[in-house]
Protein backbone atom coordinates (compact mmCIF):
# COMPACT_ATOMS: atom_id res chain seq x y z
CA UNK A 1 0.00 0.00 0.00
CA UNK A 2 1.12 3.54 -0.54
CA UNK A 3 0.55 4.20 3.17
CA UNK A 4 3.66 2.17 3.85
CA UNK A 5 5.79 4.11 1.42
CA UNK A 6 4.96 7.21 3.37
CA UNK A 7 5.81 5.74 6.77
CA UNK A 8 8.88 7.91 7.53
CA UNK A 9 7.02 10.94 6.29
CA UNK A 10 4.08 10.18 8.52
CA UNK A 11 6.32 10.55 11.58
CA UNK A 12 7.56 13.91 10.30
CA UNK A 13 4.04 15.04 9.52
CA UNK A 14 2.85 14.02 12.99
CA UNK A 15 5.71 16.01 14.56
CA UNK A 16 4.92 19.07 12.47
CA UNK A 17 1.23 18.89 13.27
CA UNK A 18 1.87 18.41 17.00
CA UNK A 19 4.38 21.27 17.07
CA UNK A 20 1.99 23.59 15.30
CA UNK A 21 -0.94 22.66 17.54
CA UNK A 22 1.07 23.26 20.69
CA UNK A 23 2.65 26.49 19.44
CA UNK A 24 -0.71 27.90 18.40
CA UNK A 25 -2.11 26.79 21.74
CA UNK A 26 -4.88 24.87 20.03
CA UNK A 27 -4.19 21.98 22.38
CA UNK A 28 -2.42 21.74 25.74
CA UNK A 29 -1.32 18.16 25.35
CA UNK A 30 -0.53 15.81 22.50
CA UNK A 31 -0.74 12.08 23.09
CA UNK A 32 1.22 9.98 20.62
CA UNK A 33 3.96 7.41 20.41
CA UNK A 34 7.70 7.65 20.99
CA UNK A 35 10.46 5.16 20.33
CA UNK A 36 10.50 2.44 22.96
CA UNK A 37 13.58 1.18 24.78
CA UNK A 38 13.61 -2.04 22.79
CA UNK A 39 13.64 -2.43 19.04
CA UNK A 40 10.21 -2.91 17.48
CA UNK A 41 8.59 -1.25 20.48
CA UNK A 42 6.83 2.08 20.59
CA UNK A 43 5.48 3.52 23.75
CA UNK A 44 2.76 6.11 24.44
CA UNK A 45 4.10 9.57 25.17
CA UNK A 46 2.58 12.79 26.44
CA UNK A 47 3.84 16.03 25.00
CA UNK A 48 3.09 19.44 26.45
CA UNK A 49 5.99 21.42 25.05
CA UNK A 50 6.36 22.02 21.32
CA UNK A 51 10.11 21.32 21.55
CA UNK A 52 9.39 17.77 22.65
CA UNK A 53 7.36 17.09 19.51
CA UNK A 54 10.55 15.71 17.94
CA UNK A 55 10.07 12.57 20.01
CA UNK A 56 6.92 11.51 18.17
CA UNK A 57 7.16 8.52 15.84
CA UNK A 58 4.86 6.39 13.74
CA UNK A 59 5.63 2.79 12.76
CA UNK A 60 4.19 -0.71 12.80
CA UNK A 61 4.57 -1.12 16.55
CA UNK A 62 2.29 1.74 17.63
CA UNK A 63 -0.20 -0.84 18.86
CA UNK A 64 -1.56 0.66 22.09
CA UNK A 65 -5.02 2.15 22.07
CA UNK A 66 -4.37 5.74 23.12
CA UNK A 67 -8.05 6.46 23.73
CA UNK A 68 -7.38 4.86 27.11
CA UNK A 69 -5.62 8.06 28.24
CA UNK A 70 -8.31 10.56 27.31
CA UNK A 71 -10.72 10.43 30.21
CA UNK A 72 -10.75 12.71 33.24
CA UNK A 73 -8.64 15.45 31.70
CA UNK A 74 -9.49 19.11 31.83
CA UNK A 75 -7.15 20.31 29.09
CA UNK A 76 -7.64 20.22 25.35
CA UNK A 77 -5.96 17.16 23.88
CA UNK A 78 -4.46 16.35 20.53
CA UNK A 79 -4.36 12.62 19.96
CA UNK A 80 -2.57 10.54 17.35
CA UNK A 81 -5.20 7.98 16.49
CA UNK A 82 -5.50 5.07 14.09
CA UNK A 83 -8.80 3.49 13.01
CA UNK A 84 -9.52 1.55 16.20
CA UNK A 85 -8.44 4.41 18.49
CA UNK A 86 -10.85 6.74 16.73
CA UNK A 87 -13.70 4.25 17.10
CA UNK A 88 -12.98 4.07 20.84
CA UNK A 89 -12.99 7.88 20.98
CA UNK A 90 -16.41 7.87 19.27
CA UNK A 91 -17.68 5.48 21.95
CA UNK A 92 -16.25 7.65 24.74
CA UNK A 93 -17.92 10.74 23.26
CA UNK A 94 -21.19 8.82 22.96
CA UNK A 95 -20.91 7.81 26.60
CA UNK A 96 -20.29 11.43 27.63
CA UNK A 97 -16.81 10.75 28.89
CA UNK A 98 -15.41 13.42 26.55
CA UNK A 99 -16.73 16.12 24.32
CA UNK A 100 -15.89 16.25 20.66
CA UNK A 101 -14.53 19.79 21.13
CA UNK A 102 -12.09 18.60 23.77
CA UNK A 103 -10.14 16.38 21.40
CA UNK A 104 -8.23 17.25 18.29
CA UNK A 105 -7.96 13.97 16.40
CA UNK A 106 -4.81 13.52 14.34
CA UNK A 107 -6.19 10.62 12.31
CA UNK A 108 -3.86 8.10 10.73
CA UNK A 109 -4.94 5.44 8.24
CA UNK A 110 -3.43 2.21 9.47
CA UNK A 111 -2.26 -0.90 7.69
CA UNK A 112 -2.19 -2.93 10.86
CA UNK A 113 0.31 -3.31 13.65
CA UNK A 114 2.76 -6.18 13.93
CA UNK A 115 2.52 -8.77 16.66
CA UNK A 116 5.86 -9.22 18.42
CA UNK A 117 4.77 -12.57 19.81
CA UNK A 118 4.38 -13.92 16.28
CA UNK A 119 7.76 -12.47 15.31
CA UNK A 120 9.41 -13.99 18.37
CA UNK A 121 8.06 -17.37 17.37
CA UNK A 122 9.48 -16.95 13.89
CA UNK A 123 12.88 -15.85 15.21
CA UNK A 124 12.95 -18.82 17.52
CA UNK A 125 14.74 -17.24 20.46
CA UNK A 126 17.12 -15.00 18.52
CA UNK A 127 17.14 -11.49 19.93
CA UNK A 128 16.31 -8.49 17.78
CA UNK A 129 18.84 -5.69 18.19
CA UNK A 130 17.74 -3.48 15.37
CA UNK A 131 14.49 -3.15 13.47
CA UNK A 132 13.85 -1.22 10.32
CA UNK A 133 10.70 -0.83 8.27
CA UNK A 134 10.82 -0.61 4.55
CA UNK A 135 7.57 -0.50 2.60
CA UNK A 136 5.69 -3.67 3.45
CA UNK A 137 8.68 -5.42 4.99
CA UNK A 138 10.41 -5.47 8.33
CA UNK A 139 14.17 -5.86 8.41
CA UNK A 140 15.28 -7.35 11.71
CA UNK A 141 18.94 -7.55 12.68
CA UNK A 142 20.62 -9.33 15.57
CA UNK A 143 23.83 -11.27 16.31
CA UNK A 144 24.84 -12.88 13.04
CA UNK A 145 21.45 -12.69 11.41
CA UNK A 146 19.30 -10.46 9.28
CA UNK A 147 15.71 -11.44 8.61
CA UNK A 148 13.44 -9.74 6.14
CA UNK A 149 9.82 -10.37 7.03
CA UNK A 150 6.61 -9.51 5.25
CA UNK A 151 4.66 -7.31 7.69
CA UNK A 152 1.32 -8.61 6.44
CA UNK A 153 2.09 -12.09 7.79
CA UNK A 154 2.82 -10.88 11.30
CA UNK A 155 -0.12 -8.59 11.96
CA UNK A 156 -2.17 -8.80 15.13
CA UNK A 157 -5.29 -10.95 14.72
CA UNK A 158 -7.47 -7.91 15.42
CA UNK A 159 -5.71 -5.99 12.61
CA UNK A 160 -6.19 -8.85 10.20
CA UNK A 161 -9.99 -8.69 10.45
CA UNK A 162 -10.19 -4.91 10.96
CA UNK A 163 -12.82 -3.24 8.77
CA UNK A 164 -12.13 0.34 9.80
CA UNK A 165 -8.50 1.00 9.00
CA UNK A 166 -9.25 4.61 8.14
CA UNK A 167 -10.39 6.86 10.99
CA UNK A 168 -14.16 7.44 10.96
CA UNK A 169 -13.80 11.01 12.27
CA UNK A 170 -10.76 13.26 12.46
CA UNK A 171 -9.67 16.89 12.53
CA UNK A 172 -6.66 16.30 10.35
CA UNK A 173 -5.77 13.18 8.40
CA UNK A 174 -2.10 12.34 7.96
CA UNK A 175 -1.06 10.22 5.00
CA UNK A 176 -3.27 8.73 2.33
CA UNK A 177 -6.32 6.65 3.05
CA UNK A 178 -5.65 2.94 2.82
CA UNK A 179 -7.79 0.28 1.17
CA UNK A 180 -10.30 -1.29 3.53
CA UNK A 181 -10.32 -4.99 4.19
CA UNK A 182 -13.61 -5.59 2.35
CA UNK A 183 -13.37 -9.20 1.27
CA UNK A 184 -12.66 -10.95 4.57
CA UNK A 185 -15.40 -12.32 6.81
CA UNK A 186 -14.41 -10.88 10.15
CA UNK A 187 -16.38 -13.44 12.18
CA UNK A 188 -15.41 -16.55 10.25
CA UNK A 189 -13.29 -17.85 13.11
CA UNK A 190 -16.13 -17.35 15.59
CA UNK A 191 -18.58 -19.20 13.34
CA UNK A 192 -16.17 -22.10 12.98
CA UNK A 193 -15.80 -22.22 16.75
CA UNK A 194 -19.58 -22.16 17.19
CA UNK A 195 -19.87 -25.19 14.96
CA UNK A 196 -18.02 -27.27 17.55
CA UNK A 197 -19.96 -29.20 20.18
CA UNK A 198 -20.88 -27.62 23.52
CA UNK A 199 -18.45 -29.96 25.28
CA UNK A 200 -15.60 -28.94 23.02
CA UNK A 201 -16.36 -25.29 23.52
CA UNK A 202 -16.54 -25.69 27.29
CA UNK A 203 -13.27 -27.61 27.20
CA UNK A 204 -11.63 -24.79 25.25
CA UNK A 205 -12.84 -22.06 27.58
CA UNK A 206 -11.89 -23.92 30.75
CA UNK A 207 -8.40 -24.58 29.41
CA UNK A 208 -7.97 -21.06 28.12
CA UNK A 209 -9.25 -19.22 31.17
CA UNK A 210 -7.65 -21.49 33.74
CA UNK A 211 -4.43 -19.72 32.74
CA UNK A 212 -5.82 -16.38 33.89
CA UNK A 213 -3.88 -14.90 36.82
CA UNK A 214 -6.49 -12.18 37.46
CA UNK A 215 -4.01 -9.35 36.92
CA UNK A 216 -6.76 -7.30 35.22
CA UNK A 217 -4.38 -6.10 32.52
CA UNK A 218 -7.21 -6.67 30.01
CA UNK A 219 -9.46 -4.39 31.99
CA UNK A 220 -6.78 -1.75 32.43
CA UNK A 221 -5.83 -1.69 28.76
CA UNK A 222 -9.43 -1.48 27.57
CA UNK A 223 -10.42 2.07 26.63
CA UNK A 224 -14.03 1.32 27.57
CA UNK A 225 -13.48 -0.41 30.93
CA UNK A 226 -13.66 2.72 33.02
CA UNK A 227 -16.17 2.00 35.81
CA UNK A 228 -15.34 3.87 38.98
CA UNK A 229 -15.60 0.58 40.79
CA UNK A 230 -15.47 -2.61 38.77
CA UNK A 231 -17.86 -5.37 39.83
CA UNK A 232 -14.90 -7.60 40.70
CA UNK A 233 -13.58 -5.03 43.16
CA UNK A 234 -16.95 -4.60 44.79
CA UNK A 235 -17.05 -6.03 48.29
CA UNK A 236 -20.60 -5.08 49.30
CA UNK A 237 -21.95 -7.28 47.77
CA UNK A 238 -18.97 -9.32 46.75
CA UNK A 239 -20.14 -10.56 43.39
CA UNK A 240 -17.31 -12.94 42.63
CA UNK A 241 -14.22 -14.29 44.36
CA UNK A 242 -10.88 -12.67 43.72
CA UNK A 243 -8.76 -15.78 43.33
CA UNK A 244 -7.87 -17.68 40.19
CA UNK A 245 -10.71 -20.13 40.81
CA UNK A 246 -11.92 -21.20 37.37
CA UNK A 247 -15.58 -20.43 37.99
CA UNK A 248 -14.79 -16.92 39.25
CA UNK A 249 -12.36 -16.28 36.41
CA UNK A 250 -14.83 -17.39 33.77
CA UNK A 251 -17.57 -15.24 35.23
CA UNK A 252 -15.21 -12.25 35.29
CA UNK A 253 -14.44 -12.64 31.60
CA UNK A 254 -18.02 -13.39 30.57
CA UNK A 255 -19.35 -10.36 32.42
CA UNK A 256 -16.57 -8.16 31.05
CA UNK A 257 -17.58 -9.27 27.56
CA UNK A 258 -21.24 -8.52 28.36
CA UNK A 259 -20.34 -5.08 29.72
CA UNK A 260 -18.60 -4.37 26.44
CA UNK A 261 -21.65 -5.45 24.42
CA UNK A 262 -22.40 -2.83 21.79
CA UNK A 263 -19.38 -0.81 22.93
CA UNK A 264 -16.38 -2.98 22.09
CA UNK A 265 -14.67 -1.89 18.88
CA UNK A 266 -12.38 -4.93 18.77
CA UNK A 267 -9.15 -2.93 18.99
CA UNK A 268 -7.54 -6.00 20.55
CA UNK A 269 -6.02 -4.07 23.48
CA UNK A 270 -7.17 -6.72 26.00
CA UNK A 271 -5.61 -9.50 23.97
CA UNK A 272 -2.29 -7.71 23.60
CA UNK A 273 -2.17 -6.75 27.27
CA UNK A 274 -2.70 -10.31 28.49
CA UNK A 275 0.57 -11.64 29.93
CA UNK A 276 -0.73 -15.21 29.66
CA UNK A 277 -1.72 -14.99 26.02
CA UNK A 278 -5.37 -15.84 26.66
CA UNK A 279 -7.67 -15.55 23.66
CA UNK A 280 -9.99 -12.98 25.26
CA UNK A 281 -11.35 -11.86 21.91
CA UNK A 282 -13.05 -15.26 21.52
CA UNK A 283 -15.62 -13.96 23.99
CA UNK A 284 -15.78 -10.27 23.12
CA UNK A 285 -16.11 -10.93 19.41
CA UNK A 286 -18.98 -13.35 19.90
CA UNK A 287 -20.88 -10.60 21.70
CA UNK A 288 -19.90 -8.12 19.01
CA UNK A 289 -21.10 -10.49 16.30
CA UNK A 290 -24.44 -11.03 18.07
CA UNK A 291 -24.98 -7.30 18.51
CA UNK A 292 -24.37 -6.85 14.80
CA UNK A 293 -26.65 -9.71 13.78
CA UNK A 294 -29.48 -9.18 16.25
CA UNK A 295 -29.56 -5.39 16.48
CA UNK A 296 -27.74 -4.39 13.27
CA UNK A 297 -25.36 -2.20 15.18
CA UNK A 298 -21.64 -1.61 15.10
CA UNK A 299 -19.85 0.32 17.81
CA UNK A 300 -17.76 3.39 17.20
CA UNK A 301 -19.10 4.46 13.84
CA UNK A 302 -21.04 7.62 14.61
CA UNK A 303 -21.40 9.79 17.70
CA UNK A 304 -25.12 10.12 17.01
CA UNK A 305 -25.97 6.42 17.28
CA UNK A 306 -27.87 5.28 20.36
CA UNK A 307 -26.08 2.44 22.21
CA UNK A 308 -27.95 -0.80 21.32
CA UNK A 309 -28.51 -1.92 24.89
CA UNK A 310 -29.93 1.46 25.90
CA UNK A 311 -32.73 1.20 23.39
CA UNK A 312 -35.03 -1.42 21.81
CA UNK A 313 -37.21 -2.25 18.87
CA UNK A 314 -40.73 -3.59 19.28
CA UNK A 315 -39.85 -6.51 17.01
CA UNK A 316 -36.53 -7.52 18.58
CA UNK A 317 -35.84 -11.27 18.40
CA UNK A 318 -37.46 -13.27 21.20
CA UNK A 319 -37.70 -16.86 19.98
CA UNK A 320 -35.74 -17.96 23.05
CA UNK A 321 -38.40 -16.60 25.43
CA UNK A 322 -41.20 -18.95 26.44
CA UNK B 1 -49.37 -35.14 44.52
CA UNK B 2 -47.14 -37.66 42.84
CA UNK B 3 -44.18 -35.95 44.54
CA UNK B 4 -45.17 -37.46 47.89
CA UNK B 5 -44.34 -40.93 46.63
CA UNK B 6 -40.74 -40.00 45.91
CA UNK B 7 -37.95 -41.02 48.20
CA UNK B 8 -36.34 -38.30 50.26
CA UNK B 9 -32.83 -38.96 48.91
CA UNK B 10 -33.87 -38.70 45.27
CA UNK B 11 -32.36 -35.73 43.44
CA UNK B 12 -34.78 -32.96 42.65
CA UNK B 13 -33.71 -29.94 40.62
CA UNK B 14 -33.28 -26.65 42.43
CA UNK B 15 -34.39 -23.79 40.21
CA UNK B 16 -34.07 -20.12 41.01
CA UNK B 17 -37.01 -18.14 39.58
CA UNK B 18 -36.69 -14.39 39.22
CA UNK B 19 -40.27 -13.15 38.94
CA UNK B 20 -41.41 -9.66 38.11
CA UNK B 21 -43.51 -8.20 40.91
CA UNK B 22 -46.19 -6.91 38.56
CA UNK B 23 -46.97 -9.97 36.48
CA UNK B 24 -45.19 -13.29 36.92
CA UNK B 25 -45.15 -13.04 40.69
CA UNK B 26 -48.89 -12.38 40.64
CA UNK B 27 -49.23 -15.19 38.07
CA UNK B 28 -47.55 -17.55 40.54
CA UNK B 29 -49.90 -16.26 43.21
CA UNK B 30 -52.89 -16.99 40.97
CA UNK B 31 -51.62 -20.51 40.34
CA UNK B 32 -51.45 -20.88 44.13
CA UNK B 33 -54.89 -19.55 45.00
CA UNK B 34 -56.40 -21.54 42.12
CA UNK B 35 -54.80 -24.69 43.62
CA UNK B 36 -53.05 -25.58 40.36
CA UNK B 37 -50.39 -28.19 41.04
CA UNK B 38 -46.80 -27.72 39.90
CA UNK B 39 -43.49 -29.22 41.02
CA UNK B 40 -41.98 -27.70 44.18
CA UNK B 41 -38.64 -27.11 42.49
CA UNK B 42 -38.51 -23.35 42.29
CA UNK B 43 -37.15 -20.82 44.76
CA UNK B 44 -38.71 -17.48 43.98
CA UNK B 45 -36.88 -14.16 44.06
CA UNK B 46 -39.20 -11.25 43.53
CA UNK B 47 -37.80 -8.40 41.44
CA UNK B 48 -39.44 -5.07 40.56
CA UNK B 49 -39.08 -5.67 36.80
CA UNK B 50 -37.35 -8.08 34.44
CA UNK B 51 -35.21 -5.06 33.58
CA UNK B 52 -33.77 -5.33 37.09
CA UNK B 53 -32.03 -8.59 36.18
CA UNK B 54 -28.32 -8.20 35.94
CA UNK B 55 -26.67 -11.05 34.00
CA UNK B 56 -24.48 -11.44 37.06
CA UNK B 57 -27.53 -12.62 39.05
CA UNK B 58 -27.94 -15.53 36.67
CA UNK B 59 -24.25 -16.39 36.54
CA UNK B 60 -24.06 -16.16 40.31
CA UNK B 61 -26.97 -18.61 40.64
CA UNK B 62 -25.23 -21.11 38.37
CA UNK B 63 -21.99 -20.63 40.28
CA UNK B 64 -23.71 -21.24 43.60
CA UNK B 65 -25.03 -24.56 42.38
CA UNK B 66 -28.53 -23.79 41.11
CA UNK B 67 -29.51 -26.50 38.64
CA UNK B 68 -31.58 -24.06 36.65
CA UNK B 69 -32.54 -20.41 36.46
CA UNK B 70 -35.82 -18.96 35.25
CA UNK B 71 -36.41 -15.30 34.54
CA UNK B 72 -40.00 -14.30 33.97
CA UNK B 73 -41.43 -10.88 33.27
CA UNK B 74 -44.38 -9.07 31.72
CA UNK B 75 -45.39 -9.66 28.12
CA UNK B 76 -44.01 -7.08 25.68
CA UNK B 77 -46.22 -4.00 25.88
CA UNK B 78 -47.36 -4.76 29.43
CA UNK B 79 -44.39 -3.48 31.42
CA UNK B 80 -45.35 -1.56 34.53
CA UNK B 81 -42.47 0.79 33.72
CA UNK B 82 -43.38 0.94 30.02
CA UNK B 83 -40.17 -0.42 28.51
CA UNK B 84 -38.22 -2.35 31.18
CA UNK B 85 -38.93 -5.72 29.58
CA UNK B 86 -38.01 -4.50 26.09
CA UNK B 87 -34.60 -3.38 27.25
CA UNK B 88 -34.23 -6.60 29.25
CA UNK B 89 -35.09 -8.64 26.15
CA UNK B 90 -32.02 -7.32 24.32
CA UNK B 91 -29.82 -8.02 27.32
CA UNK B 92 -31.20 -11.56 27.63
CA UNK B 93 -30.72 -12.28 23.92
CA UNK B 94 -27.00 -11.50 24.21
CA UNK B 95 -26.63 -13.39 27.48
CA UNK B 96 -28.53 -16.42 26.24
CA UNK B 97 -26.34 -16.71 23.16
CA UNK B 98 -23.16 -16.18 25.14
CA UNK B 99 -24.03 -18.87 27.68
CA UNK B 100 -24.67 -21.36 24.92
CA UNK B 101 -21.44 -20.34 23.19
CA UNK B 102 -19.56 -20.87 26.44
CA UNK B 103 -20.82 -24.44 26.55
CA UNK B 104 -23.42 -24.14 29.32
CA UNK B 105 -26.07 -26.74 28.51
CA UNK B 106 -29.10 -25.41 26.71
CA UNK B 107 -31.99 -25.67 29.14
CA UNK B 108 -30.24 -24.46 32.30
CA UNK B 109 -31.37 -20.89 31.86
CA UNK B 110 -34.91 -20.04 30.80
CA UNK B 111 -36.74 -16.85 29.97
CA UNK B 112 -40.51 -16.41 29.86
CA UNK B 113 -43.30 -13.89 29.72
CA UNK B 114 -46.14 -14.67 32.17
CA UNK B 115 -48.88 -12.20 33.00
CA UNK B 116 -50.78 -11.87 36.28
CA UNK B 117 -53.78 -13.65 34.77
CA UNK B 118 -51.82 -16.66 33.50
CA UNK B 119 -51.80 -18.89 36.57
CA UNK B 120 -52.25 -21.92 34.35
CA UNK B 121 -49.39 -20.91 32.08
CA UNK B 122 -47.19 -20.38 35.11
CA UNK B 123 -47.82 -23.90 36.40
CA UNK B 124 -47.21 -25.35 32.92
CA UNK B 125 -44.02 -23.31 32.62
CA UNK B 126 -42.64 -24.62 35.90
CA UNK B 127 -43.47 -28.20 34.85
CA UNK B 128 -41.70 -27.70 31.55
CA UNK B 129 -38.63 -26.01 33.02
CA UNK B 130 -38.36 -28.62 35.77
CA UNK B 131 -38.47 -31.46 33.23
CA UNK B 132 -35.81 -29.85 31.06
CA UNK B 133 -33.52 -29.31 34.02
CA UNK B 134 -34.20 -32.82 35.31
CA UNK B 135 -33.02 -34.27 32.02
CA UNK B 136 -29.77 -32.31 32.28
CA UNK B 137 -29.13 -33.50 35.84
CA UNK B 138 -27.37 -31.57 38.60
CA UNK B 139 -25.47 -28.42 37.64
CA UNK B 140 -21.84 -29.07 36.78
CA UNK B 141 -20.43 -26.31 34.68
CA UNK B 142 -19.63 -22.99 36.29
CA UNK B 143 -20.32 -24.39 39.78
CA UNK B 144 -17.67 -23.20 42.20
CA UNK B 145 -16.01 -26.37 43.42
CA UNK B 146 -15.23 -25.07 46.92
CA UNK B 147 -18.92 -24.59 47.56
CA UNK B 148 -19.88 -28.14 46.73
Amino acid sequence: MNGDDLMPDISTMIRDTARKLLEEKKVDLVIGFEKGTLPLRSTPCFIRNSKEAEKLVWNASCENNLARYLRKRQEKIGIVAKGCDVRSIVELIKEKQLTREQVFIIGIPCNGMVDRKKIDLKLNGREILEAEEKDATLILKGYNFTETLDKEEFLHDSCRTCKYRNPVIYDVLIGNKVAENEGTDEYEEIRQFEAKSADERWQFFTEEFSQCIRCYACRNACPLCYCQECFVDNSQPQWIGKTTNLSDTLIFHVVRALHAAGRCVDCGACDRACPMGIDIRKLTRKVQMDVKQLFHYEAGISVDDIPPLATFNLDDPQEFIK
Amino acid sequence: MQDLDKKADEWEPKIIAFLCNWCSYAGADLAGVSRIQYPPTIRVIRVPCSGRINPLFILRCLQSGADGVLVSGCHPGDCHYTSGNYVARRKFAILNNLLEYLGIEKGRVHFAWVSASEGGKFAELIKEVTEEVRVLGPARRLVKSEWR
